[in-house]
């Protein structure tokens, strides 16, 4: 019904339903304001550590290191002739002599890539599961009392235990870092299916009844076809906002565990972990604290305002504004 | 309504042996040993008498029923002999913490107000904030009261609580020095001056918690009440002449109230999940940090009774948000 929302604009070139989308989500300005911090955000994360000369986990020895370690950030000099500042160490270093801005950088990396194949696999699994749930009436009623089952369970409690009890094991056979990798995306995924799934199953429901359907299955379609090529591309729009809702919520997952102290080796730094390591001389260094957990609540904020935008232009019933 | 609450109790016990059966699997399943800290000098077989007296040696389904048998029989006895002084559950095994030695639901009790009275206290403060930010939102759509409120809104979702608990840490207790960082639980309230201090060393820990919860409420208040406003009935009551408060705040308000009071219900044990992290943050021994600290012990008795313990929390609010669903929207019919 897209096509008809305003007959009388017929000047307009004619644009397919993604253009449409694409026109209403640029005329979010907080969602172009997201899109435009969080493209930055991973740029900078992914391409940063090429351009940035600094080793996140060089350690300066002997006399660099009492030198270089516990260095301010340049712009505190502003303020505080007397504080302890390196201008090749633009962020400052930690205690350890190690760059701030290196260490955010490759923490940044960890957090976001976290969150980016955590959300993967939860969407992956509650498509396909409301997929199988919507289209086939015998699943229905077995696969949605499995993802009551699942919205039952006490989630962060539960990964705090997995992931101390699984740790050791998945590093010892998969190296200390990618083992806490997949065990951490395996968890949140895992958690974090059910409402994609319960909105997919919706969604299918209702397609299921509309002629186009019928229509296509009077000529033969099989329901493998009739899923992939009718109904996914159908539903791909709450698909999509609760993919980039989905981020979100992992990357906080994922620092509220290294935060607790559960998440990745202590050597291997992702945003919460820096964050929990500053906590204790938070006073002495605040940038420390700040600098990580800004990070964190600016990624997770313009990734919000992104799905806020992307939900007012998929769905055609909030176009009147 | 009756016929419904009671299918619902029943459906909910299938639910909790699956949760329990989850949590014991998981524990069960963990590739760790609990005899792993016993010295090496320790004879085998002395090891596998005390791997017995764990309980650790029998088939898994008969521990699982053992523990089901002391969580659900055993320690309500327990607590029927602890109110009533009575003597049903003598000489029965409790479920015993590995690190304490002593009675786990113990620990829980002793641990359970802290958590109470700071989640409780955020939780009401968060809806007391929450309502008026949702309604003037909704009434005044698109003013500057309504685009300040959905950022803050906004920022309420993204700033995790680990990082707005040790920010307003830094700003609050250590540069303005006005609220302690570190909530003291030996604190006794006994008059007007140490309730004061009690407000104080509360503050910093409901307001994190609150500024959470006031966003997510204060939205669905927001499009619940938007919602509603569009509706016949609203310009019906203004033809009539009443006034716009009491078209807002009686009609408008008491049918918007109606999912609301239902998030309201089904966030409660989504804020004691949180509050772990709180807890962690200011230093509040609640059962948050009951949690984290039995996890780091490997202390797995207690670890299942928590965990448990949360699962419980969350399908008794869903069944109460399900019945107040029904309670307050007359149209909804439980046939």
């Amino acid at each position: 019904m897209t096509e008809l929302s305003d007959p009388l604009d017929i000047n307009r070139p004619p644009s397919n339903r993604w253009m449409e989308v694409w026109r209403q989500f640029r005329a979010h300005k907080g969602a172009m304001a997201g899109a435009v911090v969080f493209g930055f955000i991973i740029l900078g994360v992914f391409l940063g550590p090429f351009a940035y000369p600094h080793d996140a986990q060089y350690l300066p020895s002997g006399r660099d290191f009492i030198t270089l370690r516990d260095t301010r950030p340049i712009y505190v000099a502003l303020w505080d002739p007397s504080a302890k500042v390196n201008w090749h160490y633009v962020l400052g270093t930690d205690n350890l002599g190690r760059d701030n801005l290196a260490r955010f950088l490759s923490g940044g990396r960890v957090s976001i890539s976290v969150g980016l194949t955590a959300m993967i696999l939860s969407i992956v699994l509650g498509t396909f599961v409301g997929l199988i749930a919507g289209f086939f009436r015998l699943c229905d009623g077995p696969l949605m009392r499995l993802t009551d089952l699942f919205l039952a369970l006490p989630i962060l409690p539960l990964i705090l235990v997995a992931s101390v009890l699984f740790r050791e094991s998945l590093a010892l056979s998969l190296g200390p870092e990618m083992g806490t990798f997949l065990l951490i995306v395996g968890l949140i995924g895992l958690t974090s299916w059910m409402q994609t799934a319960r909105i997919v199953r919706g969604d299918v429901l209702a397609l299921k009844e509309r002629e186009f359907i019928l229509a296509a299955r009077s000529i033969g379609t099989t329901p493998r076809n009739l899923i992939l090529n009718h109904i996914l591309p159908n539903v791909m729009s709450p698909i999509l906002v609760s993919a980039t809702l989905g981020i979100a919520t992992a990357i906080i997952t994922e620092s509220a565990l290294s935060f607790l102290g559960f998440g990745f080796p202590p050597d291997f730094p992702t945003w919460g972990k820096l964050l929990n390591d500053a906590v204790d001389r938070m006073t002495l260094y605040p940038e420390r604290v700040i600098w990580p957990g800004t990070l964190i609540s600016l990624t997770v904020l313009s990734v919000n305002y992104l799905g806020d935008g992307l939900r007012d232009a998929l769905d055609p019933r909030s176009r009147s504004r | 309504m009756l016929t419904f609450t009671i299918r619902r109790l029943v459906l909910a016990v299938p639910t909790l042996l699956f949760i329990s059966l989850v949590i014991f699997l998981l524990l069960q399943l963990a590739p760790g040993d609990p005899m792993a800290q016993v010295p090496l000098t320790v004879p085998p077989e002395v090891k596998q008498q005390m791997r017995e007296a764990l309980g650790l040696g029998q088939p898994i389904h008969i521990q699982y029923f053992k523990w089901i048998i002391q969580f659900f029989w055993i320690e309500p006895l327990n607590g029927i002999d602890a109110l009533f002084g009575t003597g049903l559950a003598e000489g029965k095994l409790r479920v015993i913490s590995w690190q304490t030695r002593s009675p786990v639901i113990d620990i829980v009790i002793q641990r359970l107000p802290q958590t109470l009275w700071v989640v409780g206290v955020a939780y009401v403060v968060g809806i007391l904030i929450a309502l008026p930010i949702g309604i003037i939102s909704a009434y005044r759509q698109y003013s500057i009261f309504d685009q300040a409120g959905t950022f803050i809104t906004m920022i309420g979702f993204s700033v995790p609580p680990f990082f707005s608990g040790v920010l307003v840490i830094v700003i609050f207790s250590v540069q303005l020095g006005w609220f302690p960082s570190i909530y003291d639980t030996m604190h006794v309230v006994d008059d007007w001056a140490s309730f004061k201090v009690q407000i104080w060393q509360m503050f910093l820990p409901v307001m994190v918690l609150a500024l959470q919860i006031t966003s997510q409420i204060s939205r669905f208040m927001r499009a619940s009440m938007l919602d509603n406003l569009s509706h016949d009935y609203v310009r019906t009551a203004r033809a009539k002449g009443l006034s716009e408060a009491s078209v807002v705040l009686v009609h408008v308000l008491r049918n918007s109230m109606i999912p609301v009071v239902t998030v309201i219900a089904l966030g409660v044990p989504s804020i004691f999940g949180g509050a772990i992290i709180t807890e962690q943050v200011f230093k509040v021994n609640g059962i948050g940090q009951l949690l984290i600290t039995a996890i780091q012990a490997n202390d797995l008795p207690m670890v299942q009774t928590l965990t448990f313990i949360f699962a419980i929390l969350i399908v008794l609010f869903n069944l109460i948000a399900d019945m107040l669903y029904g309670l307050l929207d007359p149209r909804i019919r439980y046939d």
